[in-house]
Order: structure tokens, then sequence, then C-alpha cells
């Protein structure tokens, strides 16, 4: 009896998240239980313990090891004491957050003929009720229960044969599991689909790229839409009062060619807003159309309320790849604002419907030509972070531009496509930067120069700091007011990954993984 | 219209092209900008070569052509599964053809490498030339004795996923917060850190905000141009004697 006593004491209860827990996941601080830490894509904590005064006494409290060579990109779950994490290739776990050391694991077996452009990886996993949701690598979204990683259903979103994988975390609204598919380097047809959470029964699919007779389709030449990609491959944000669903998609496929496809190629490189019940599309945004330049839009789109002109207006703001910093109306997706936050050598500025104006001369010919910024963009999947403390978006920002060039390419099933490709410009040391930009207009506030180009998010809290993590191997605190490092840890490998914060037994911490490890920063 | 009909005849010309033609123009399209047309060696090594020092099989040199060798030039690609077996080949083909004969005396070039050139000294710190002979084109060595800032290695992979800084022997300035100057090879450097060596083997490691200044010498070299230094034929013997280091100790 005392023995059932202290277990039950000392294991954790099943995780019980309702939707509306996640909905209002301001609440309850301790926890992280979405992708993004709230619905809004924020990526802010509201706790407060560890502060710019404190932060130098910042010291690892646990470690956890991946067994895989691959990237580790997870961004962890945290709720009721347990942290859910994603490990490449498609595997899951449930750590128990006083020791880091496993509840349970899955593994799943990934087929040797997976097509990914980038590594074998998984960014996260999605909690609802009492069950993890994760997207594999095969195309397949499955549900684990959350007491035991068993798999409770297990379902193909799409024929990984012919290009598809599924590397973002999903996004649990409501009753429904939201998923969108990778392969845009692999002349997919591209898709935003949910799941009934029960049931794992489709409920709806979005194509990004319209078919016949459908909005948008006029945008692509002939047969070209079958293989126009427009992949889904960063999860989305989601406003509960208008029930709409905000998620981003990739470059329209072949990459670098566009003389094959010939028009804006929607939705490529777009916004979508999505009703969350139908999946019926509200409004899109094209932030670059007819893209030559791979510069896929899959960043979480940040949504915020302010004064906009005079007006309380619900917003949603974009450091995106292609430079520019976009401000939209996120009711009607109206185009505010916008500016380049990096630097950029294609385009003369946005128009007044936030559409670029080109500069000649910037498309990729065979010969190659040298455009800022490069295939990866000025910034890339890894999140930006709002606080709404400081009321500014942090950027982790590339400075990093790219030869490109144009070949031509012959779409076959499941092989690379991409129609040309880039090289680095001889003696250029690329670099990179976190950004401090006021939402509204898109001007910098603040930067703190990074030595290479990042690949990590970047998490702001209530306690006044922006936490990330370098390419060359550091972790750090940034003061959110002013940038100043107040912080950094050599992790001796590259950060690919976004950082939470959460708060267990009375003390917050921070974790980010860093090569293959999964690292947790606490106080004394 | 013109342009269709033209990438229908490259489309027929490519799907009438073997391997082995695929995997020249796929050389000439990637590689040779750095390797050479011949694959003779450049910026990059020498690939006409029995033995690639870095690949000892079909399947390591796969692998470099898809993931580049980190800390080095050489980027990686993406290419099907086809085009970089007929790469491979093509470039293990390239190791077929005989070597032309080096001219000059090798052991006369040792002489003038370890005496009048005073070469021994900086370069058991600097560049290591033990197998130069097996990465570099005779052209090259003779280019990097004349000129030797007419190719100072760069490599800033663009795909680079590990630590490793570049083995670029980058020349690097920097001045303490008290006034101390020192200049040096690049050994490391993150957002935070840099660490060096200067010219008499000292290692330096200094918090990049503790220094007054920091200068990165990019394009520049330490070493002197030989061009007046050695005659004609002397350039010609230390060139064969560098040709004939082949990592053999």
């Amino acid at each position: 009896m005392k023995l059932a006593l202290l277990f039950a004491i000392v294991l954790p209860a099943a995780a019980q998240i309702p939707y509306e827990r996640i909905r209002d996941a301001a609440h309850e601080p301790a926890n992280w239980l979405t992708y993004s830490g709230n619905y809004s894509g924020h990526r802010f904590s509201p706790l407060r313990r560890i502060t710019p005064a404190n932060v130098a006494r910042l010291h690892p409290a646990w470690l956890y090891q991946t067994n895989d060579l691959n990237q580790f990109e997870v961004s962890p779950i945290v709720a009721d004491g347990v942290m859910y994490i994603s490990e490449p290739p498609s595997n899951a776990a449930a750590l128990d957050l006083a020791t880091g050391r496993p509840f349970w694991t899955y593994r799943r077996a990934i087929p040797s003929d997976v097509h990914v452009c980038c590594g074998q990886v998984n960014r996260g996993v999605a909690v609802l009720g009492e069950r993890v949701y994760l997207g594999t690598l095969d195309a397949h979204l499955i549900a684990l229960d959350a007491r035991t990683g068993r798999v409770l259903w297990d379902v193909p979103v799409a024929d990984y044969k012919t290009g598809y994988s599924i590397t973002a975390a999903p996004l649990a609204v409501k009753d429904k599991i939201v998923i969108g598919v990778s392969g845009g380097e692999y002349g997919i047809r591209g898709f935003i689909d949910a799941y009934d959470a029960q049931t794992g029964k489709r409920a709806w699919r979005f194509w990004t790229v319209p078919g016949p007779g459908e909005p948008g389709h006029e945008t692509w030449l002939g047969e070209t839409w079958k293989t126009g990609s427009a992949a889904a491959w960063v999860t989305g944000s989601f406003d509960a009062a208008l029930n709409l669903i905000y998620w981003a998609t990739g470059n329209p496929g072949p990459d670098y060619d566009g003389n094959v496809r010939p028009g804006d190629n929607l939705y490529s490189d777009s916004l979508l807003a999505l009703d969350a019940d139908s999946g019926q599309r509200r409004w899109h945004f094209q932030f670059t159309p007819h893209d030559t330049h791979d510069w896929d839009a899959n960043h979480v789109p940040v949504l915020f309320d302010a004064e906009y002109a005079g007006k309380p207006r619900r917003l949603i703001g974009n450091a995106n790849r292609n430079g520019f910093y976009y401000l939209l109306d996120r009711r009607t997706g109206e185009f505010l604002a916008g500016r380049a936050y990096a630097r950029q050598n294609w385009a003369k500025g946005l128009d007044a419907n936030g559409r670029p104006v080109m500069l000649p001369g910037t498309e990729p010919v065979p010969a190659g030509v040298v455009i800022y910024p490069g295939i990866h963009g000025a910034t890339n999947w890894a999140s930006s972070s709002y606080s709404p403390q400081t009321r500014l978006l942090y950027v982790a920002a590339r400075e990093e531009g790219n030869t490109f060039y144009r070949a031509t390419a012959e779409y076959k099933p499941g092989n690379y496509y991409s129609a040309g490709g880039m090289r680095g410009i001889p003696g250029v040391e690329p670099s990179g930067s976190v950004k401090a930009i006021d939402p509204l207009t898109g001007q910098q506030r603040w930067e703190f120069p990074l030595h290479t180009p990042p690949w990590g998010g970047l998490v702001s809290t209530a306690g006044g700091l922006v936490f990330g993590g370098t390419a060359d191997g550091y972790v750090f605190a940034l003061d959110a007011a002013n940038g100043k490092p107040l912080w950094r840890f050599n992790a001796g490998a590259p950060v690919l990954s976004n950082p939470i914060s959460y708060e267990f037994r009375g003390k917050q911490y921070f974790a980010i993984a860093a090569g293959r490890v999964l690292f947790t920063f606490t106080l004394d | 219209m013109i342009w269709r009909g033209y990438s229908l005849l490259a489309l027929l010309l490519a799907s009438l092209a073997s391997g082995q033609e695929k995997g020249a123009i796929l050389f000439a399209t990637h590689c040779a900008p750095c390797h050479g047309a011949k694959g003779d060696g450049g910026r990059g090594s020498n690939l006409a070569v029995p033995k690639l020092p870095r690949a000892a099989d079909d399947t390591a040199l796969s692998n470099i052509v898809t993931l580049g060798i980190p800390g080095t030039q050489m980027p990686g690609t993406r290419m099907t599964s086809a085009e970089n077996r007929d790469l491979v080949d093509y470039v293990r083909a390239l190791g077929l053809t005989v070597p032309a004969a080096v001219e000059g005396d090798p052991a006369r070039g040792e002489t003038l490498f370890n005496g009048k050139g005073g070469c021994r000294g900086c370069h058991s710190l600097g560049p290591d030339l033990s197998d130069i002979g097996v990465r570099r084109s005779i052209s090259y060595l003779r280019k990097s004795l004349t000129d030797p800032e007419a190719e100072v290695p760069e490599s800033f992979a663009v795909y680079r996923r590990i630590i490793l800084m570049p083995d670029n022997f980058l020349m690097v300035h920097v001045v303490t917060a008290e006034g101390r100057a020192v200049t040096g090879f690049r050994l490391n450097e993150d957002t935070f850190t840099i660490q060096l060596r200067d010219f008499d083997g000292r290692i330096y490691s200094f918090d990049k905000s503790e220094l007054k200044d920091l200068q990165k010498l990019w394009g520049k070299s330490p070493m002197p141009s030989y061009s007046g230094v050695f005659s004609d034929s002397e350039l010609t013997d230390v060139v064969a004697y560098l040709a004939s280091l082949r990592g053999e100790r």
C-alpha cells in the first residue's frame, strides 16, 4: 500500500491536456503545451524567475542524448511533470522532468528509400487529451498513448515513395490534429491535413497547389501544378476567436527554374488562413510570387494584437526568408506594412499590396547570379519569438548570400527535382545576428551579432531575457531590452532547434537541443 | 517555342548520352571550376590519381560528392543517385590516365626548400605539404610559389552542419584591451571567442568582447613570393620536390 502510494507520487499522472488548456496556455506558464508555447506562435514564456540579474548563474540541470546521428531539431512539450520529445529520425519519448530519464520511448523503423532534402529530422510532437501525436518521415501520422508510448492509431498521410515526408510537429486544434507535408524538393503537390484526434480519420485536406477549377489554378501552366510543391513543413498558428488556422507554405517546384512554371504559382511561399473546422481557405498572402530562390515562407506565423493606424487590430507578423518583414491584418490578410530587415539585393521594395518589386537580372541563370539572401534565407524555419512585454519580435537572422544557378530537371516520382542549385560566395564568410524588430514597422531596435548564420530559434521570457543558440555551438541569453549578452554556455555542437522555458518544482528551466543532446538549464 | 525546341533537343541528347558522357558534363559543371578541366588539380585537389587520399572506395567517393569534406573547400552537392554514380565513375576513370613526367630535380628542390627558400620553418606550422604532390597540380604549385596570394583557401561549405573551422590559415590581427598586438593564423572562431597561433607557434585564446581590435586579413598570406628569389630552373626543381611529396613518410 505504502509502495503503491509512493509510486503514485513519483510517477506523474497521465497527461490530461484538453483543448481548452492549450487555448489558455498563458494561464499555466509552468507548462509548454504546444509547439510555440501558445497558439499565437509567440514562443514566449511568462516565467520570470530567471532574470538579467541572475542569469549568469544558469547551469546545466540534466542532459538527454539521442542515439541517432541526424540533427536533433526538437521543440519539447512540457505537461504536468513530463517532457514529450521527438527524436530523429521519427522517434518519440516521454522524459521525467526531475531527471531527464525516459518513462517510455517509441521507435519507428524508417524505410531506407524515404526522400528528404535536408536530413532525417523531426521537430516535435503535439499533445492532446491523453495522447501524443507524431508525424513520421515515411509520411504517416500516429497517435501514441501518453502513458505508455503505445501506438493507438497510425495513418498514412501520403506516399513517401513519391517524395512526401513529415518533419513538422503537428498542431492540436480542438478535436483535430493538423499536419503539413514536406517534400518541396521532390515535385510533390503540397497539402495541409486535419485528422480526427480520436480516430485518425481525415477530417479535411487543403491542397496548397490548387487543382483544375479551383481558384489559383490559373497561376500554373498546363500540368505544372501536379509537381508544384508548396510544402507545408513548419507548424502553424491558430486564432480561437476567429477559428482560423494560419499555416505557411514553401517553394514552388522545381526550385530554381521558373521558366517551366510561368505565373505566380499559388499558393507557394504563402501564408494561408484556413477555417479550423472545414479547412476552407479564408484568405492567402503570397510573399514571393513565382519564386526561383527557394525562399519557402515556412515560418511560424506570429499573431498579436495592437493599435495600428489609430485602431485596435488583430495582426500577424512575419520575418520572411526572402529578407522582408511583413505586417498583415489576420482577419482579412490585408497587407499593412513591410520592409527589408536583412541584406537583400533582389527587390526594389514592396508595393502597396506587399508584392515585391523585383530588380532585373536576379533570376538564376546557368552561369550563376549572386543574390542575398541565399538559399537558406534571411531566416529559416527556426522560430522567431514575440514578447508581449517588450512588444518586440526577436528574429534569428542570417547574413549569407549565394550564387544561384539554373539547370533543367526532369520530374521522376521520388527524385530530387530542383533544376539548379547554389554555391557559396568565394571570399565572403557568412554570419548572422539576433535582431529585435518593432513588429508594427519592421524597424530594427537592436542587434546582437553571431559569428555564423543561425539555425536555432529563440524564446523570450517575462523575466526579460531572450534565449537561443548559435550554429557555432553556443547557447546564450541576451537582455531582451537591449541585446546585451548576459550568459553563454559552450554546448560543443550547432543548435538546430527551437528552445523553450518551463517550471518544475519551483525552478524555471531553459531547454534547447544542440548536436545530439537536449540540454536543460536552471538556477541553483 | 524556340526554347521548348531547344529543351527537347537537350533532353533528347541527355537521354542518348552514355553514363560516361553524363559524368563528363556533371564534372565540367560541378567539379572542374576547382579541380581543373582535366581533374588534375587547381584550387581543388588533383583527382587524376590512381588512389584518392580521401576516398578509399567508390562508396566513400560517392559520400564526398554528397556531403563534401567538412573543414575544407569541398562543398556537398545535391544530385540524384544516378548522377552521383555517373560522376563517381567519371572521377575514377580520371585516375587511369598516365600522369605526365615531372620536370626538374626533386633532390635539388629539397635542398632549396630547406636552405635558400627557408620554407621548412614556416611550413612546420603553416599548411602541411607532406602530401601536396597528390593534392595539387604542377601548375598550381608553381603559381603558389610565385604568387602566394593568388588563391588563398576560403571554404565556407554551404551545408556545414558541424562545427569545424576551415583549415584555411586565415591571418588575423588582434589588439587586446591592454594594447598588446598579436598576428597569427585563426585556429577557431565562434560568436564569443577566437583562438589563434602566431608565427612562432604560440597559441592564444581571446574573448572577443575584450579585444580592442580584430582584423581578418582575407586574401593575405604571410608567404613571400619566390619569383625573384629562385631562378626559373630552381623553381622547377622546388616544384619537382613538392610534386614528389605524396604522403609517404
